[in-house]
């Protein structure tokens, strides 16, 4: 296992803004590699400067021992890359993109075969304007990947796409890596990276906050845990909150929301049945990548991500 | 790579490697027919040009003292320069803008292709469709109208080549400094309209004030129209005239390699 990608103290600046702040983080061949923070925290910035579409303005980067700037036209044959919103021509159909593009490299993939797998068979003769968004986003990973890259950079896969359309792509990831493909993950959807990245690194305000591996994070954030139940008989809230691993009780309307440490939930339900109250709908939360998250980056507003 | 791998193993056949750049014009070419604004605006306005004049009666008329050219005969190099100007001027800094906008240049900026064989796909298309289209303009016109023939093909030839390096610099120029596909149709129509005066369109070179004509000379569409005129009659290009044109195609393509913007 050695390192694919390494970053070190990258700074970019553009005019008075500060878009990376000394990022630094090492990426392992065979891996899935989340970057994650919301939405201007300087990811996408990052991995532009690890694709060599922008000069980092301080700092180090090295892509397969290849300098992203200097080695540009060597980097572009083993480095794939998907980009946020960027479109393809519209008229030029699945097939025909694919063909064009695979002409670009040395030693290019089957397309056919990419094309079978990513289950845009059918759609081949299809122009890229009548596809829909989910097949826009499978064809622009299949251009992705059809240099035979050793390192897929994907920004932002799954936005736009409906939940069933994203639980395929990242089964698509998934039997990507499993190829030997190293894959770099820009995403603000942590349910994503919880679910795809060996190790993720959070990255906030353009600094990198955490890099780990999305359980681990999730443990680290030390997290309560949520009770929530539908009482079959009222109480006062004093039964539960004087319990002492209880931290917080809340209302709406009918559902109690009980919050505390890993001992709650068994004070809770034995202090319910004592009471002969049935916790009804009960539901309990753990800590996860995303609390994790929002504990590390000390934010809590605008933090609900979109599609939970 | 692991087996399951989708590069061909073992005794595939070595497929002569295709050139990235004959791809690209392939696909831009296909394109360019498939959206059909191109090649209808690019050849079918200049033919629809010759046949609103072929119909003119007046055109028909021969030009005293030319030696028995008609009015239309006069016309054709004017129609000529006006299929070139279209396509260089407004068709091909619209579709590149367009590609900026959509985020196309910078998705082949991260492919061993780059934008710059994107822009020459562009440049070849382009200069395919103007000799297409001028050929088709001078056969519709030898057909129809009984117009002649260039009687100086190497000449005319010659100067297709100057008058189109020409405009497509200053085509790509409007690309380059265009912010957006709509700011690029307007500097593209800004350019094009005064050009096409002194190209004569509306008012014959020669019957211009002397300083106009001047002017007109200095203009790419003037020094070709004189070009062409010139070939029309079985004479070569003026030496100014394609200098005129040289100077056109370096100074705004230096420029726009200097300002293009991928993004």
């Amino acid at each position: 296992m050695g390192e694919v990608i390494e970053v070190r103290n990258l700074h970019k600046r553009y005019g008075e803004t500060v878009a990376v702040d000394g990022v630094s983080f090492q990426v392992q061949e065979g891996e899935i590699f989340g970057i994650l923070g919301r939405n201007g925290a300087g990811k996408t910035t990052t991995v532009e400067c690890v694709e060599g579409l922008r000069a980092a303005d301080e700092g180090e980067i090295s892509v397969l021992g290849l300098d992203p700037i200097s080695d540009r036209a060597e980097l572009t044959q083993a480095l794939g890359v998907q980009l946020q919103e960027s479109q393809l021509l519209d008229r030029l159909k699945v097939a025909e993109a694919l063909d064009l593009y695979s002409s670009f490299y040395r030693d290019p993939a089957d397309w056919r075969e990419l094309l079978d797998v990513l289950g845009l068979t059918d759609k081949a003769g299809t122009q890229f304007r009548k596809l829909s968004g989910g097949q826009k986003q499978r064809l622009s990973i299949a251009l992705a990947l059809v240099g035979n890259p050793r390192v897929a950079v994907l920004d932002e896969l799954t936005t736009g796409l409906d939940p069933q359309a994203r639980r395929d792509t990242w089964e698509l990831i998934e039997s990507v890596r499993d190829r030997g493909v190293t894959i770099v993950l820009v995403s603000h959807f942590m349910e994503e990276a919880e679910r795809l990245c060996d190790r993720v690194a959070l990255i906030d305000k353009g600094k990198v906050v955490a890099i780990d591996a999305p359980a681990s994070l999730a443990e680290r954030a030390e997290t309560e845990q949520r009770i929530q139940f539908r009482p079959s008989v009222p109480f006062e809230d004093s039964l539960l909150t004087s319990l002492p691993s209880v931290s917080g009780l809340t209302r709406r309307a009918d559902v109690v929301v009980v919050t505390g440490n890993s001992d709650a939930l068994l004070e809770v339900i034995t202090t319910l049945s004592a009471h002969e109250i049935k916790p009804r709908q009960l539901r309990v939360d753990q800590g996860n990548l995303e609390d994790a998250f929002l504990e590390l980056t000390g934010r809590h507003a605008e933090a609900q991500v979109a599609g939970r | 790579m692991t087996a399951t791998s989708a590069a061909p193993a073992g005794p595939t056949v070595t497929t002569r490697r295709r050139s990235p750049l004959a791809q690209l014009a392939r696909a831009e070419l296909t394109l360019f027919l498939r959206e059909k604004v191109g090649p209808i605006w690019g050849v079918g306005f200049p033919l629809l040009l010759l046949v609103i004049f072929g119909a003119i009666p007046s055109f028909r008329k021969v030009l005293p003292g030319t030696g028995g050219l008609t009015v239309l005969d006069s016309y054709l190099p004017i129609l000529v320069v006006i299929s070139l100007a279209l396509l260089c001027l407004i068709s091909l800094p619209l579709t590149i803008v367009n590609y900026r906008e959509r985020g196309v240049l910078r998705r082949l900026r991260t492919t061993p292709a780059g934008p710059m064989r994107v822009l020459g796909a562009q440049l070849i298309v382009n200069f395919g469709m103007a000799i297409v289209t001028l050929v088709v303009l001078e056969v519709v016109a030898r057909l129809a109208y009984g117009v002649a023939f260039p009687a100086q093909p190497g000449g005319w030839l010659i100067t297709v080549v100057f008058a189109s390096a020409a405009l497509l610099g200053l085509g790509l120029f409007v690309a380059a400094v265009g912010p957006s596909a709509r700011a690029s149709a307007a500097i593209g129509n800004l350019v094009f309209y005064p050009m096409m005066f002194f190209g004569g369109l509306w008012l014959p070179i020669p019957e211009m004030p002397t300083l106009l004509q001047h002017i007109a000379h200095a203009t790419p569409l003037g020094a070709a129209w004189e070009a062409f005129q010139q070939a029309a009659v079985g004479h070569w290009p003026p030496v100014l005239a394609l200098v005129t044109m040289a100077a056109w195609a370096l100074v705004f393509g230096a420029a726009a390699v200097r300002f293009f913007r991928w993004e």
